[in-house]
């Protein structure tokens, strides 16, 4: 399958000057990782605050070029100044706050903003926002204003504004966080929808282990490298060394894990409601 | 402190085009040291009625009575009433500014006119709460991790000594191990005198760990008031209003549907774990022969 995303010996640093402009410190938020995503692919991101994630994703639509080491994107180096902008085509970032990503006053010109830029023809502009707004399921709300919309609403015009670029790829950062239950469904749902049905590539960035548990490989971050990476199963099997960085497994993973340490025949890598009914009603 | 609200209505922008209706007959009656839960879909209501509490935002009918005081009436002080009444707003961090975590913290009591002693233990003693010690007070508070501000901008909420302290959603955006700090602290906080307290938030798993009666919110109205027992029983109602329950109880649903649900129920993971139990039995050999681990 077509790489999508390759990084090699990546290394960032933050430089911290003092008044006097001298570098007084230096914070080394992602030190030395290799990451490689292949086209289609949905990868979930996990870490602690301060653990990385975001730095590594700024990475991915040159945002951030990397201290050392390199990053491509579909085969472009994103050192190369002449490449940004296709990059930032290719990869599209989604951010936590949708009311700090919307611009325009109604729907419609909110999702045409990017192919505007892009010099697309009219007439593809007014067919990608179409196309966009009834992939996330948004399109009744074209001539709407995005004020009154609810967040899950927001982030998915959000994400048309994206997918009108006609991205490969969509980097999500921790779009659920200010999301009430619903709108983060709606969110996640639709992340899932663009991967399986337009094949895009989905890299989430995410705290909420539940939304992990759906992609192909999550991949776990500690001080700026890869803890560990696997399948969600083989990753969320690690209850004890998930809570020792931070982190949490779905309550059902838990439960499992601690039943089969008392003796009960559990499987530990379950993951879902479904799986754990299976297995108790197995046992019972 | 207790909070009485009596025929609470509240419309925004009343007389003009925008006007909208967010709050509509609410009727509440919050006693001394209690932990609610406040939960409710985006736009439901629930900010506009905690901004109502301390006095941010004014009824257009109805009224708030803390310790039995009408916050509206003649001679009430809001001056007074914010001070009684703490708000930690959503992403708190945001509103630090100063040098020093130390300075941050003591601008709330600062601006009461207190002694520099006064000021002093008070600093001290709302950074201890929040689980920050001693090291930390001349640090930048620019510094300090994502979780780490949050609690020094809530130790700057705690150093004016609230008798009612409401947070708004104060773990959003935190990893888990953060999270659960925040509320611990809360919950110890909480426990150790007769703070009545307030959680707004969006995670059922975190509202069903903590608090003792959860407050539903829907377009504006009080829906379901309850214990969490009592409240997470009602799963369609609550997915109707764009809420959930905690995943043991669509776990112990599930269940129920199979024909071996579970006793009692279940909203957290000790509950879970401890029905799973007497469920099951005591542990023994495996039955069935299936393959895993």
């Amino acid at each position: 399958m077509e790489k999508m995303i390759v990084g090699e010996g990546l290394v960032f640093e933050y430089h911290q000057h003092n008044d006097a402009g001298e570098v007084e410190h230096i914070h080394r938020a992602i030190d030395g990782l290799d990451l490689e995503v292949r086209k289609g692919q949905f990868i979930a991101i996990l870490g602690h605050n301060g653990s990385g994630k975001s730095t590594l994703a700024k990475h991915i639509n040159a945002l951030l070029v990397p201290t050392e080491g390199w990053m491509r994107v579909k085969g472009m180096d994103t050192r190369e100044e002449g490449n940004v902008w296709k990059i930032r085509q290719h990869a599209g970032m989604v951010f936590q706050n949708p009311d700090n990503q919307i611009i325009a006053t109604i729907v419609e010109e909110d999702v045409a903003f990017g192919p505007e830029n892009l010099g697309v023809e009219p007439e593809e502009i007014r067919r990608r926002v179409d196309q966009s707004l009834d992939a996330v399921e948004m399109g009744e709300y074209a001539t709407h204003s995005p004020n009154k919309l609810s967040g899950g609403q927001k982030q998915r015009v959000a994400i048309a504004g994206v997918l009108a670029m006609r991205p490969s790829c969509i980097i999500f950062d921790e779009p659920t966080a200010m999301l009430d239950p619903s709108g983060r469904k709606e969110v996640l749902d639709t992340a899932l929808q663009l991967n399986r049905n337009e094949g895009i590539t989905v890299i989430l960035i995410t705290h909420y282990m539940d939304e992990a548990i759906h992609a192909d490989r999550v991949i776990v971050m500690d001080q700026g490298k890869i803890a560990f990476q696997g399948t969600p199963k083989e990753v969320f099997s690690r209850t004890e060394e998930m809570k020792a960085i931070g982190l949490d497994v779905p309550q059902v993973t838990e439960i499992a894990g601690r039943l089969k340490r008392e003796g009960y025949d559990f499987p530990v890598d379950l993951l879902t409601i479904e799986e754990m009914v299976g297995a108790i009603c197995r046992l019972k | 402190m207790s909070i009485e609200i009596r025929n609470l209505h509240f419309t925004y922008g009343e007389g003009t085009p925008f006007r909208k209706e967010a709050l509509r007959n609410v009727n509440l009656e919050i006693r001394t040291g209690e932990f609610i839960g406040l939960m409710g879909h985006t736009g439901s209501g629930k900010s506009t009625l905690i901004q109502q509490v301390n006095g941010l935002l004014k009824p257009t009918a109805g009224e708030i009575r803390i310790h039995g005081k009408d916050i509206h009436s003649k001679g009430a002080s809001l001056k007074d009433i914010r001070q009684e009444v703490g708000l930690v707003f959503q992403y708190p961090e945001h509103q630090l500014f100063e040098m020093s975590v130390y300075k941050d913290v003591a601008f709330g009591p600062t601006n009461m006119g207190l002694s520099k002693d006064e000021i002093h233990s008070r600093v001290v003693d709302a950074l201890d709460r929040v689980g920050l010690g001693e090291d930390m007070q001349e640090a930048s508070p620019f510094e300090l991790s994502g979780g780490q501000k949050r609690r020094v901008a809530i130790a700057g909420v705690l150093a004016m000594r609230p008798k009612i302290l409401i947070l708004d959603e104060p773990t959003a955006g935190l990893d888990p191990k953060g999270r659960d700090e925040i509320l611990g602290e809360i919950g110890r906080i909480h426990g150790k005198g007769d703070m009545t307290v307030i959680l707004v938030s969006h995670s059922m798993e975190d509202i069903a760990n903590h608090v003792e009666r959860i407050i539903v919110m829907d377009k504006g109205e009080v829906r379901m008031d309850g214990p969490p027992k009592q409240v997470f029983q009602e799963v369609e109602h609550l997915e109707a209003m764009g809420l959930g329950v905690p995943q043991v109880t669509y776990l112990a649903k599930a269940l129920e549907a199979k024909g071996c649900g579970l006793e009692g129920t279940v909203t957290t993971v000790e509950e879970a774990m401890a029905a799973i139990r007497s469920l099951l039995g005591p542990p023994g050999p495996a039955k069935g022969g299936g393959i895993h681990d």
